[in-house]
């Protein structure tokens, strides 16, 4: 018995997995509607950040009715059969049912272990974790890495757990930035007419791109926004929004509008500018030609959004994130006619 | 000019609109960025980008009118953006120099 203890394979870090770190997010197994946040949650996590990297597991000649132990005393419900971080099968509570019905319990579990799995990459997206787990009737999926190592497992509870922990983080956050009256004891003067949306923009998604834009500027309309400041705003959110969607891995652009100004950010999850001043330059790009034919990556979107902001930044980190924000003053109304 | 009337002397048809689209000027262009850098508002775009990105930019510069050069085929849902959007296109055989010529009457689009 003894020699077929538990395999603890006590928490390894994964190695340079980066597989499949540009899928398209699948807005299907989200319910097509899902809010911003959660998508974007489910888009930069993946599976590895999630996953319990703590296994436990039985070897090929382990028996049957010592995995119904190890299930019953570790209060799982499936098991992998693993040897030297290769990923052989699984046994699960079904497999110990059917070993006590057919009477097979003292046969190795290789004999009896499902062969055919169905396994996660350590670098997916959550979004995909998500859609298996839609797609199949499985509690849990072995996580193998780029090199086809058991390197974790992940269940449904995984997923909730790090998606409530992670929506309760960007949940404060907003209600800092939506209600910052609540903070530094009142000193600063609270704005009125605070508004704050986002929408996430896609990789490439270019069927989508002017989506964000063309809300903005409905809700600035709605708001009976100058129509020339209106029309400012819109080039900036599009070129951004095009920016994200042609440049980088994905990202966001968010409109922030007070009593004084109108901002649009676009933040991104990388690759990041190398050289900003060159970025910024009239007819520098390096979009591919794919871009160009649709009318894009003519090297303007930058130039083009610091042309109509009344205020410009851009930051950026290579291979991390590119944050660009333009300010648009809203010019006060005019003082009422004397005498 | 309205949308009918660009059609007409562009020899094209008008594929989507009421054809009282109106257009005051014209601006050339094939870049979109550049498009919505320089055209100024009710102009008609002449163009060769046919897809639904154009619909995007004349939506956002405020153009009514597109005239596809080259009679490029309108894709469905361009076709439907534009109709949601109010949005004329005409598909014209010319080329863009030969369609700006067309329509030289309107003169050139300022911001």
């Amino acid at each position: 018995m003894a020699e077929y203890s538990p395999v603890i394979l006590k928490g390894q870090q994964t190695s340079d997995d980066e597989i499949l770190a540009k899928t398209p997010l699948d807005e299907k197994a989200l319910g097509g509607d899902s809010s911003v946040i959660i998508m974007e949650l489910l888009q930069r996590f993946k599976v590895r950040d999630v996953m319990k990297r703590q296994i436990i597991c039985v070897p090929r000649k382990a028996t049957l009715r010592e995995a119904q132990h190890i299930l019953k005393e570790n209060r799982i419900s499936g098991l992998p059969v693993s040897e030297n971080d290769r990923l052989y099968g699984i046994i699960s509570v079904n497999d110990i049912i059917n070993g006590l019905d057919g009477g097979w319990m003292d046969e190795p579990c290789e004999a009896h272990m499902s062969k055919n799995l169905v396994v996660l990459e350590a670098g997916m997206p959550l979004s995909f974790a998500l859609r298996y787990f839609n797609n199949y009737t499985y509690g849990r999926f072995p996580v193998l890495d780029a090199n086809r190592k058991l390197v974790g497992i992940i269940s449904q509870r995984d997923v909730m757990r790090a998606l409530l922990y992670e929506l309760s983080v960007e949940i404060r956050k907003l209600e800092r930035k939506t209600r910052p009256e609540a903070e530094g004891g009142g000193a600063s003067e609270t704005k009125k007419n605070f508004f704050r949306k986002e929408w996430a923009v896609v990789h490439n998604d270019l069927s989508r791109a002017g989506h964000a834009a063309n809300s903005i500027k409905s809700l600035l309309r709605e708001r009976k926004i100058d129509r020339s400041l209106i029309r400012r705003v819109a080039v900036a959110a599009y070129e951004l929004e095009i920016n994200i969607c042609i440049h980088s891995h994905g990202g966001v652009l968010v409109l922030l509008i007070d009593d004084d100004a109108i901002r649009i950010t676009a933040k991104d999850r990388g690759p990041g500018i190398a050289d900003i001043e060159w970025a910024c330059r009239d007819g520098t790009s390096t979009a591919n030609d794919w871009i160009r034919s649709m009318g894009f990556g003519a090297g303007m979107g930058l130039s083009n959004s610091k042309r109509v902001a009344d205020t410009f930044n851009i930051a950026s980190e290579v291979g991390k994130y590119t944050i660009v924000e333009c300010i648009f003053d809203i010019p006060k109304a005019a003082e009422p006619p004397q005498g | 000019m309205n949308s009918a009337e660009i059609a007409a002397k562009t020899g094209g048809r008008l594929e989507v609109g009421t054809g009282e689209e109106k257009a005051a000027a014209v601006y050339v262009g094939d870049l979109l960025s550049d498009v919505m850098g320089h055209a100024g508002e009710e102009c008609v775009l002449v163009t060769i980008q046919n897809h639904l990105n154009t619909i995007a930019v004349c939506t956002l510069v405020g153009c009514e009118v597109i005239v596809l050069c080259h009679s490029r085929p309108v894709p469905p849902d361009m076709a439907a953006s534009a109709r949601d959007e109010g949005i004329a296109i005409v598909t014209t055989p010319l080329s863009q120099f030969e369609a700006a010529m067309a329509l030289s009457g309107l003169g050139a689009s300022k911001k």
